[in-house]
């Protein structure tokens, strides 16, 4: 059986729903950081899938799959970012947990 | 040099005089006097040149306003008999109160701020004279205001001052409105401003009689703010707490008889209109009479001359509105002028003699130390209480003898007032200038400077010699017919008898006190006029402020100002209850946001 666009939609779903699962969830910032990554990646998962079925006057288009490099890339450095700050606030407060990180609460 | 050249030298110079003192000679208290007494003897000059001359006729200086047909305001001068005499009584008087200032106001402050303030009065004073329609006798009735104002206020300083000059141009400006409403109705009747075409048009009033009553009435409400008549009178009373030298020129002698003159001026309309003269009469003679009551319980020796001249005022207006002549009452504002101003300055040479003490029951025996002051008061003060052969009985019994022939209430309210005069004349002299010294100033007392004295020694001459039928004809045969109307013996003797009983009755009352016999409350409370009308400007004005103090209190601020703030405040309040600083809560409201939004999205069309 040959996998259908519904498939990777699914896919992309569950691995978007994962994501946001672990960003509203979990209490680490590591961890949250890499359930965002995750929703980047269904993000990018479903943008592939419509490139492969999607046909603009019946020839293949590869304006989404090009968009996706562009994604990856930026995310790299977004995690690069991320990840400095992190370790700066870990530096700073000697916790990664976000429920200790409150001080915007009224 | 043509005469039209002269009447505008003369009417400009004071104002040029005014703005050199103003402007150049602050510090010079000699160059200050010397440009104000210069400009007023170059107008004093000007004025008789012109009187002697016989100018006649309408001098245009420019079109101030200038719509053709429909709407013009011409700046032009107009001299007939009327404004003439006028000129001449101004301009006479004014140099030697400006003289006499010198000696007044030599240790005062503000000496050229004082002399500035004068000459800029000759200038409005002038303007009045001279003007040739309404709305420009307007301007300069209202620059007459605030040199009044002005000079009311030379002190400052003091409290009572301030209000007073307040007062006096507040309540000028009740009587103006209707001066200025007046002007309007005129304007709307006859579409012109010039008195010349007012005063020929009563032919437009005859299908409207009614019209031309109320339009006169209103021009008289000018009078009465301006000359201190019932029910406005009360500002002139508090108008002596300027200098004694304004009293006398601004208060006495020629701005208080600039409402005078101006009915003088609409004269013909005003007397064809029965109802307005009616009203005219009623109200000098209530003037008069109030007036003359009021001054017999004053204490303050310029406060009974202040009560004494809303009293020959009131003799005025009633003689105006009496329909005879115009020259009727301008006969009693020529005499009136001379004599009250002299009374006047010799008031101000006792204040200065009594160390700017003015309570007549402070003073005493002044007769012996102040021998020239004493007997210019006595020229001054026989005139004033119409005694024979000096200037105030001619033109005052003139009056009252019209009165009888033309309206016997006016002639009785006039025949007791003419009674109180000899008798507060009397109980001032009587009091200041006879018996014992009752204080330590008035032991020490002693006469004015000679500079100051000169200018009583010339007043005193046509305060006794101004109403002498060889000068009325003179000054007054152009003006109209002052024929003495044909009266039945009784009424002189009526006179007689009113000027013989005030002068006895006081003479014997106040003779050797030390207190005064007479204690009458209601009267020293001026008829307790001033209090209702405080209570009145208290209970309205203070009402209306206490509405809108609640309106702004209670609507502006507390709803639209303080309720804005509420609202935004606890909207603010409930909003940061979000806040909860749980990054994690936060994704969740941005993720619920965005279903929320991609809901709203697909469903509402």
């Amino acid at each position: 059986m040959t996998p259908t666009l519904a498939n990777y939609l699914i896919a992309s779903g569950l691995l978007f729903a994962i994501g946001l699962g672990g960003v509203m969830l979990r209490r680490s910032i590591i961890i949250i950081f890499m359930s965002l990554e995750m929703m980047l990646s269904a993000a990018n998962l479903s943008l592939v899938a419509f490139s492969r079925y999607g046909l603009v006057a019946g020839h293949q288009n590869f304006d989404a799959q090009v968009l996706v490099f562009f994604i990856i890339t930026v995310a790299a450095a977004e995690v690069a970012v991320g990840l400095a700050i992190i370790v700066s606030l870990y530096r700073a407060r000697q916790t990664t947990h976000v429920e200790d990180l409150d001080t915007l609460k009224f | 040099m043509h005469l039209s050249t002269v009447a505008w030298i003369t009417l400009v110079v004071p104002l040029v005089a005014a703005a050199l003192i103003l402007l150049v000679t602050r510090t010079s208290k000699p160059l200050a006097a010397g440009l104000a007494i210069l400009s007023a003897l170059i107008a004093c000059a000007g004025g008789w040149i012109l009187f002697l001359g016989n100018a006649e006729g309408t001098f245009l200086g420019f079109n101030w306003i200038d719509f053709g047909n429909a709407f013009s305001i011409p700046f032009a001068l107009a001299l007939d008999p009327l404004s003439r005499t006028m000129l001449v009584v101004v301009t006479t008087i004014s140099p030697l109160v400006f003289i006499y200032s010198i000696g007044y106001m030599r240790e005062e402050e503000g000496f050229w701020r004082f002399f500035a303030g004068l000459a800029l009065f000759l200038f409005s004073m002038l303007g009045i004279v001279l003007a040739d329609n309404l709305v420009m006798m307007f301007i300069f009735w209202e620059l007459v205001g605030v040199s009044s104002y002005i000079l009311i206020g030379h002190y400052f300083g003091k409290d009572s001052a301030a209000d007073a000059a307040k007062q006096a141009f507040l309540v000028n400006r009740i009587g103006d409105f209707g001066f200025m409403l007046g002007i309007l109705l005129f304007w709307v009747a006859t579409g012109t401003f010039t008195f010349a075409g007012i005063n020929g048009a009563a032919g437009v009033f005859v299908q409207n009689p009614t019209l031309l009553g109320i339009a006169c009435v209103l021009i008289f409400c000018g009078t009465v703010g301006k000359s201190a008549q019932f029910p406005l009178h009360v500002w002139l009373p508090n108008s002596m707490e300027g200098p004694t030298p304004v009293s006398s020129l601004l208060h006495a002698a020629t701005m208080v008889a600039a409402g005078v003159y101006l009915l003088a001026r609409i004269f013909p309309i005003l007397s064809a209109s029965p109802g307005a003269c009616e009203v005219v009469a009623v109200t000098g003679a209530i003037t008069a009479l109030g007036a003359g009551i009021l001054a017999t319980q004053q204490d303050d020796i310029k406060g009974i001359l202040a009560y004494s001249t809303i009293s020959q005022l009131g003799y005025m207006v009633a003689g105006a509105g009496l329909a005879v002549s115009a020259a009727l009452p301008m006969f009693h504002l020529f005499t009136h002028a001379f004599f009250k101003c002299l009374l006047f300055l010799t008031a101000g040479s006792v204040i200065i003699g009594m160390h700017h003490e003015q309570n007549i029951w402070q003073m005493g025996g002044l007769g012996k130390k102040m021998p020239v002051t004493f007997l210019t008061y006595l020229c001054g003060m026989l005139a004033l209480s119409g005694c024979f052969f000096f200037s105030g009985h001619y033109s005052k019994d003139l009056i009252m003898a019209c009165s009888y022939e033309h309206h016997r209430t006016v002639f009785w309210m006039l025949v007791v007032a003419a009674a109180l005069t000899p008798f507060y004349m009397t109980r001032q002299a009587m009091v200041v200038f006879f018996g014992k010294p009752r204080s330590e100033h008035a032991r020490h007392a002693h006469e004015s400077p000679l500079v100051m004295l000169v200018p009583l020694i010339l007043l005193a001459i046509p305060a006794v010699c101004a109403g002498y039928p060889f000068v009325e004809h003179y000054f007054f045969h152009e003006i109209g017919s002052l024929a003495e109307p044909e009266v039945p013996h009784f009424v002189e003797i009526v006179f007689a008898a009113a000027f013989f009983l005030g002068l006895g009755a006081a003479a014997l009352i106040y003779r050797n006190v030390e207190k005064d016999p007479i204690r009458i409350p209601f009267l020293e409370h001026r008829f307790y006029i001033d209090d209702f009308y405080f209570w009145i400007v208290r209970v309205i004005q203070g009402g209306i402020a206490r509405l809108f103090s609640f309106i702004d209190r209670w609507f502006i601020d507390g709803i639209l100002v303080r309720g804005s703030a509420t609202v935004v405040w606890t909207v603010g309040f409930a909003l940061r209850f979000l806040q909860v600083g749980n990054i994690q809560a936060y994704a969740f409201f941005f993720g619920a946001g965005v279903v929320g939004l991609i809901y709203l999205l697909l469903t509402v069309k």
